[in-house]
């Protein structure tokens, strides 16, 4: 893979991560986000910034199992675009859903554990986007690693609050928390095989 | 009260052939075979329904039909050999019901909204479902069978239900325990009359309300998401209160199926989960009922159900409400106690400590 086809593949993912935009964007100019346009725009938001989440999880795996070290290159773009949608489903969230009233939403950020958990996420994407640049790579090192790392707990905090705002089927969340279990899962079992081949070494 | 259509003549004995014409019937069997359409559209289920939903049911205009095309497989999965197919529900119109000072200054939520947007999980528990899966469910003929604490125990037509007392148009706000409103002109009778007309015994102190449970046409049953059949109730002074309402239509109209045909419950200062949709039994007992919502999650529902801004569903707040049809930056209004029908309802609940029977 060189530098040129990665970028193709960049170009790709660019076009691909602002589909779901410019959806949404489309539906509201033709007034047709249904009978409940916050809660469609606001679903739609936390859906896909949990989706491409899931999809920057996968790439280390996709990495173990295929050895393409190149898709490596790929994860802070849908990083980032993962923080974009974070960012447009709080907005929603804050402006559309609450406007503006930050006493309303004060309480219902400390009121409700489901909203706390999504907060608590949306804060932990926050330092992960600001070092996502080269220079805070190099600066931060080996502790840059570690950071990162944070990434987990935001993705169990994120189907977690997936999972509380179901009323009752909680069939949807629970592909998501699959989803995420088996991309853990992957990981853990790498980790194993590779401790065994050093323990062997 | 007579139903208009051009398809059924004798509004008091119709038969379902008559309710929905040969061809359209025969179309109905033809979208069963469009099941693998519905799957490709259900992978693609990321790609919510809503909007689609919106636009399949809500594009008629006056007397016209709803054209509802599948965007889901029924369970029954035939091979693909149609092409896809579309239902056509006629709407039917409902004459000689009185209009009520009810809500009058109220300003209506769109038949659209209304009738797309809806939460009734024998149809599935999307909002869009039910105006989609709805579409094979046979609201009559229709029975409902009267039992336990009456003098008068027995089964009734639907039809001999609406003669029980004149239909009359109430417009009433609808307030869901999710947080959103409608305003809504239902047309029912008041279920004071059915109560006065079944003749309690000394022992009824509550009324249980059953609904339709058939998995052939109401595709959510078949999975265990609520214990079927729903069941909710009412104290009987509740059920006694003149705002609570059998509704059998609404903007003028005969109830579409996934508003609850052909009878629900309305009684407008409970949340909305208290309506149980298309009854099949109305029950009056001695003790509590132990209603669905309550069992599948009694820390978070109550029997009682009452609107109430000052005590929040532990997972999100009722103090405010989004009305629906607003449109994207209309933002939210203030919830009212007892969804603003305190002075109605309020006297009932003297001495209730209103945060532990939420």
């Amino acid at each position: 893979m060189n530098k040129q086809k990665i970028n193709l593949v960049k170009v790709a993912i660019w076009l691909l991560a602002l589909t779901p935009l410019a959806r949404l964007v489309w539906l509201g100019f033709n007034d047709d986000l249904g009978a409940n346009p916050v809660e469609f725009v606001e679903r739609s938001t936390g859906l896909w910034a949990l989706v491409i989440l899931l999809v920057t999880l996968s790439l280390t795996p996709v990495r173990l199992i295929t050895r393409q070290v190149w898709v490596i290159q790929l994860r802070r773009l849908t990083g980032l675009f993962m923080f974009f949608y974070a960012c447009l489903h709080i907005t929603t969230y804050v402006w559309l859903d609450f406007g503006f009233v930050w006493a309303d939403i004060v309480k219902d950020i400390a009121k409700h554990p489901r909203i706390l958990v999504g907060f608590g996420a949306f804060l932990l994407a926050i330092p992960l986007a600001a070092t996502s640049n080269s220079y805070m790579i190099k600066r931060l090192k080996t502790n840059w690693k570690k950071l990162h790392q944070v990434v987990y707990l935001l993705a169990i905090l994120a189907v977690v609050h997936f999972l509380w705002l179901v009323k009752k089927d909680v069939t949807e969340p629970l592909y998501y928390a699959a989803a995420l279990a088996l991309l853990f899962g992957i990981r853990l079992y790498y980790q194993y095989k590779s401790s065994k081949k050093s323990q062997l070494a | 009260m007579i139903i208009t259509s051009k398809t059924a003549t004798n509004p008091s004995n119709i038969k379902p052939s008559e309710i929905t014409p040969r061809t359209l019937f025969e179309d109905r069997r033809a979208l069963m075979k469009t099941a693998s359409i519905g799957l490709v559209a259900g992978a693609a289920g990321i790609w919510s329904t809503q909007s689609k939903a919106a636009q399949i049911a809500g594009g008629a205009t006056e007397g016209a039909g709803r054209l509802v095309g599948r965007a889901n497989a029924p369970a029954v999965a035939v091979k693909a050999t149609a092409k896809p197919s579309s239902v056509y529900i006629p709407r039917q119109k409902i004459t000689g019901y009185t209009k009520t000072a009810y809500g009058a200054d109220e300003k209506l939520t769109k038949y659209q909204d209304i009738t797309t947007y809806n939460n009734y999980y024998e149809f599935g528990t999307g909002k869009a479902d039910p105006a989609i899966e709805a579409v094979l469910f046979k609201p009559r003929p229709w029975t409902i069978s009267i039992e336990g604490e009456v003098k008068k125990a027995k089964t009734i037509s639907i039809e001999d239900l609406m003669k029980i007392a004149p239909l009359e148009e109430r417009i009433y706000r609808h307030r869901c325990v999710e947080a959103w409103s409608m305003v809504i002109p239902w047309i029912g009778l008041p279920l004071s009359n059915l109560v006065k007309w079944a003749e309690p015994t000394g022992n009824a102190k509550f009324i249980e309300f059953i609904s339709a449970n058939d998995p052939a046409t109401m595709p959510g049953v078949r999975s265990p998401i609520l214990d079927w059949p729903y069941t909710e109730g009412l104290r009987l002074d509740e059920a006694m209160n003149p705002l609570a309402l059998l509704a059998v239509g609404l903007y003028g109209e005969v109830l579409p199926n996934q508003n609850g045909a052909p009878v629900r419950l309305v009684t407008p200062w409970k949340y909305g989960f208290k309506g149980a949709k298309a009854i099949v039994k109305i029950r009056f007992v001695e003790k509590m009922p132990l209603t669905t919502w309550v069992k599948s999650g009694p820390n978070e529902y109550g029997f009682y159900a009452n609107v109430n801004p000052n005590v929040d569903h532990p997972r999100w707040t009722q103090s405010s409400e989004k009305p629906i049809g607003a449109g994207l930056f209309a933002g939210r209004i203030k919830t009212k106690m007892f969804n603003g029908y305190a002075d109605q309802v309020g006297q009932m609940y003297a001495g209730l400590d209103l945060k532990k029977n939420f």
